[in-house]
């Protein structure tokens, strides 16, 4: 039985040749003829594989599927043929060179060309684009050619997948190569900035430089011919001997502009969830085919659009079942996916992030509100898990979903909990299974025990939420309960004893255990006693020295710095949105020279000046208040700093002017007491230079007002804060950020920080934005009504203590001799400053050794 | 100065009990020696080496002072400022060493000196 019907398909491409392949399966009785009309000279070829020509691989070793399919009799490929119009009513397309072919059906399997950006000089010699087998050929000629006289100096315009690809075949050919993005990360479209930075390092250790935000103004010919160096539009400039532009791709849909069929807004041939254009003879696949409301560049889902094709044209009733837009970077060395809703840009989406800067590695998941359904990610760095996260999308994640971005190692897809050989505590190098074995084997029963057992969590400290979370599973599994008791002196959490004061309206540690403790006369501990003098101080603001106040702090509260670990202190004073006059910062200079002290820059913009005795202490303070400062609440479970960039004052590109409300805010919230430390951010645009998101509270100025994002951290669980409200006016803005602090303040756990909070309170950010900016709990009238309190009662507690004597006699070397400087503390000089004394080296100046050991008063200046 | 009972210590005068906050500690010299003075709630006074075995700093009078329960006993506590193990001040005792051991190989108890109030006037016993 001869064919009855007659397939044309212009473009013999990827997508081409899946669609050939899969009707020739199907169309067993042999009903369609088919005939593809392409372009290039050579038969379809793999181009996702084409940066493999670079290693060696000839054109032929690109080849797609079985070569037999172009000797079946009812295929026919024309290459080298490029169609040049088509003629709906007639329903024939006619070829450049004046073929004609009728069809009963037509897809359009065109793909996309390479985009260049309208830049002077994008037509020199020398400058490629990178989408079929004669670009690179082409390329790798011009290169090897120049690289005879010399060492050759790629430039890649273009940070994303294909741009990063090629800088890595620049370099497989022994050119030198520098990748210019125009925004501010790499690979911009599939991951986010926090992964784009971990990108960068990784893609600098191969060698290959990266320049973020340049903009390419023009390309500058060499006096020899041929491209000789890029300007760039902030005015830098890189010498280049061969530029490839890989800024993206533009649809070849110019044959169904020309024919009057639809065209999607941003180009690409729209057709329906059937692949069929406006023109119900006419189809398009591939890249080319404008699908959803947008054009796909990527492979899997054009196969999907050739397969549904067929299905049609042999009588089905397939439709498109939507775009798997994952990627994974294909470049040696370095590992790179993304996948699903990978900016968690789905309502409520909740982001759970992992890095590890050391060693390069980023990874995030998206999760659903409830932190349950994998929606998306971005893995750079290690990708191990992008094969069995990536089947587990829109499905709910067994167990932890942080189990998943643990380090690899554990051997295929994670387990449903924290591996055993995950490691938990990096200080002493202690793993899950570790903790559990405490549990299990060790028969610990509480954190302390575990502590003990394993020596987890005894030097920073920061996993222990996660030590704790393990244990508590491990003990619920044994069927032991698990209390949420402060310590052995309250049964209740820190957030039922806040309110439980905060409702009774008690004042004093005394009355606190008196009426909620286990044992009316137990004194306290070093947890529960710090967690009251936090409670207390806004509940019932007062000096942290005032009576019986005073024996709740922690001594970095107490003396209101920071302890050090040879016993001296470190002092901060405020310097509030890192705005500091000359004149203050010759004061604070002159302070650190007089005391002999070693003073270091702190990441919140101000200055930490170390060795202070405590002696010393109020003579400091009485300089500094002097010269206009006041305490910076370094030493505090308080509102730290608020983070600025210079904003729209000076720069040019801010939009607001984010100085001065740091400023503000830092005036504001100073002297908070909270659960945990507390950082802000704000920065004046959109580049982020204050790295806001890293904070508890982090605002983004937009030109209509402030975004503002909560419960970003750094330390050890990195955190980007997440999006709570947009668009906000000033006024707007800062009742939101009080009622945030104060409802974090009132709830969450000892030590917990903002973003476990968020996930600990019901409905997650949800809930949290319910109560900020909705009022669901109707508390919010009270929460205004207390932070416009503790604005009114804020007092420097430094300059409060030295109006006091009664205080300042705290702060004496000894009660029985306070002229007596503390002979404990020695120093040795290196890089021009102090630094204690090692217990070798004052062993070795006791023994007489010339080992240059002194007292605070160390003179190392000179 | 008085002499002690047993002949080998002499009872020291420090300071006032004045000078002293309820539940926070002092430094003190005594004979050379840094001690770390307590004033307790009820107006007793205990003292015990200031320096901290654990991170063989001279710090514990600057630690939280409290209490524990050990062996249905509410013992009077100090807690490290630096790494929080937590000694029983009537003794020395460590009662947790909070997963860790002694710098240096120094054991992880605590020197005490018998101390009392004379009036308004702190005292200690200071070997002869
Ligand atoms: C270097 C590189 C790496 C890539 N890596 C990946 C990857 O890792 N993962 C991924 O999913 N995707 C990748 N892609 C994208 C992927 O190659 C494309 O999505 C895929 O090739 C699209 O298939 P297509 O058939 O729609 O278009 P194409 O493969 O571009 O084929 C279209 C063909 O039609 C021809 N044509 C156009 N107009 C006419 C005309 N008028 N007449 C005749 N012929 C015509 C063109 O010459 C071309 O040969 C990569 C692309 C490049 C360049």
């Amino acid at each position: 039985m001869s064919p009855s019907k007659h397939l044309v398909v212009v473009g013999g491409g990827m997508v081409a040749q899946r669609l050939v392949e899969a009707l020739r399966d199907r169309d067993t009785a042999g009903t369609w003829r088919i005939t593809v009309l392409a372009e290039e000279p050579r038969r379809p070829y793999d181009r996702v594989a084409l940066t493999s020509y670079f290693s060696g691989r000839d054109a032929e070793d690109l080849a797609l599927g079985d070569p037999g399919l172009w000797h079946d009799p009812l295929v026919t490929l024309v290459r080298d043929e490029r169609v040049a119009s088509v003629d709906r009513a007639a329903r024939t397309v006619t070829t450049a060179r004046g073929r004609v072919e009728a069809y009963d059906h037509l897809v359009l399997a065109t793909g996309s060309s390479a985009w260049v950006p309208p830049i002077e000089g994008a037509d020199l010699p020398g400058v490629f684009v990178y989408r079929t087998v004669d670009d690179v050929a082409a390329l790798r000629g011009y290169v090897e050619e120049l690289s005879q006289h010399r060492t050759v100096r790629g430039a890649v315009i273009g940070g994303g997948l294909l741009g990063l690809e090629a800088a890595g075949a620049l370099q497989a050919l022994g050119a030198q190569a520098t990748v210019l993005q125009v925004g501010t990360h790499l690979m911009s479209t599939q991951i986010d900035l926090g992964g784009g930075e971990a990108l960068r390092r990784l893609i600098n250790q191969l060698g290959v430089g990266v320049r973020l935000n340049a903009a390419t103004a023009r390309i500058r010919p060499h006096r020899r011919g041929g491209v000789g160096r890029l300007d760039l539009a902030d005015g830098g400039r890189l010498d280049a001997d061969v530029v490839v532009i890989a800024a993206g791709v533009r649809p070849r849909d110019e044959l169904a502009r020309d024919g009057g069929l639809e065209i999607g807004p941003r180009g690409g041939v729209v057709v329906d969830d059937s692949c069929l254009t406006s023109d119900a003879d006419i189809s398009a696949v591939g890249e080319v085919a404008c699908i959803q409301g947008a054009c796909i560049g990527l492979v899997a889902p054009g196969y999907a659009m050739a397969e549904v094709t067929v299905d049609r044209l042999l009588g089905g009733r397939a439709e498109f079942p939507g775009a798997d837009t994952a990627t994974k970077l294909k470049l040696a060395g370095v590992d790179v996916a993304s996948f699903g809703d990978a900016f968690g840009t789905t309502p409520g989406a909740l982001e759970i992030v992992w890095a590890d800067p050391v060693a390069g590695v980023y990874k995030k998941l998206v999760m659903s509100d409830d932190a349950r359904t994998l929606l998306g990610g971005v893995l750079v760095g290690d990708a191990s898990a992008y094969a069995s996260l990536r089947p587990m999308l829109g499905r709910e994640l067994p167990g932890d979903p942080a189990a998943f971005l643990l380090p690899e190692g554990t051997g295929g897809p994670p387990d449903l909990e924290l591996p055993d050989d995950a490691g938990v505590c990096s200080c002493n190098n202690v793993s899950a299974g570790a903790v559990r074995g405490a549990v299990t084997e060790h028969r610990c029963t509480d954190l302390g025990a575990v502590k003990a057992c394993t020596k987890a969590g005894t030097s920073c400290g920061s996993c222990l939420p996660l030590v704790k979370k393990l244990v508590t599973t491990e003990l619920q599994k044994q069927g032991i309960a698990v209390s949420t008791a402060l310590c052995e002196h309250f049964a209740l959490s820190r957030a039922q004893l806040y309110d439980a004061v905060r409702v009774s309206g008690v004042r004093s540690f005394t009355e606190v255990v008196q009426r909620f403790g286990t044992r009316p006369d137990a004194r306290g501990c070093d947890i529960c006693k710090p967690a009251i003098g936090s409670i207390l101080a806004t509940t019932a603001p007062a000096h942290v020295l005032d009576g019986e106040r005073a024996a709740l702090q922690d001594t970095n509260d107490h003396v209101m710095a920071n302890l050090q670990k040879d016993g001296s202190y470190s002092v901060v004073p405020r310097i509030p949105g890192g705005e500091v006059t000359p004149e203050g910062l010759i004061a604070i200079g002159a302070v650190a020279q007089d005391f002999g002290l070693y003073t270091k820059i702190t990441g919140g913009q101000r200055i930490d000046m170390f060795g202070a005795r405590i002696d010393q202490l109020p003579l400091i303070w009485q300089r500094l208040v002097d010269a206009g400062f006041e305490s910076g609440h370094a030493y505090g479970k308080s509102l730290r700093t608020v983070k600025s960039c210079v904003g729209s004052t000076w720069c040019r590109f801010g939009v607001q002017d984010s100085v001065a409300l740091a400023v503000l805010l830092e005036l504001r919230y100073r002297g908070l007491r909270s659960p945990h430390k507390i950082k802000l951010g704000v920065s004046g645009c959109a580049r982020e230079c204050a790295e806001a998101r890293g904070k508890d509270v982090g605002v983004i100025a937009t030109d209509k007002g402030w975004n503002v994002y909560v419960g970003g951290n750094g330390g050890f669980t990195p955190r980007h804060a997440q999006l709570l409200a947009e668009d906000l006016d000033t006024e707007t803005l800062i009742r939101t950020i009080d009622r945030f602090l104060l409802y974090y303040v009132r709830t969450a756990d000892r030590l917990q920080r903002t973003a476990p909070w968020i996930g600990d309170v019901e409905g997650g950010l949800d809930g949290v934005r319910a109560v900020v900016m909705e009022d669901s709990l109707g508390i919010a009238a009270d929460l205004d009504q207390q932070m416009a309190q503790h604005v009114l009662d804020y007092e420097d507690e430094w300059k409060a203590t030295l109006e006091d004597p009664e205080k300042l006699r705290r702060f004496s070397s000894f009660v029985n001799a306070p002229e007596v400087a503390d002979p404990s503390l020695a120093y040795v000089p290196e890089r021009g400053q102090a630094r204690p004394a090692t217990a070798d080296e004052r062993a070795a100046a006791l023994r007489g050794e010339p080992v240059l050991v002194a007292g605070t008063t160390l003179e190392v200046r000179s | 100065m008085t002499i002690l009972d047993e002949p080998t210590a002499v009872w020291t005068a420090v300071c006032r009990l004045g000078d002293l906050a309820p539940e926070r500690g002092a430094a003190a010299l005594v004979g050379g020696e840094q001690v770390a003075i307590f004033r307790l709630v009820d107006g007793g006074v205990l003292a015990v080496q200031q320096h901290d075995p654990f991170s063989d700093a001279y710090v514990l009078s600057r630690g939280i002072v409290g209490s524990r329960a050990v062996e249905g006993v509410e013992v009077p506590t100090v807690a490290s400022p630096m790494h929080k193990q937590v000694f029983d001040l009537r003794t020395g005792r460590c009662l947790d060493p909070a997963g860790k051991a002694p710098a240096r190989g120094l054991p992880p108890d605590l020197r005490t000196w018998a101390a009392r109030v004379r009036g308004d006037v702190v005292e200690i016993a200071v070997p002869a």
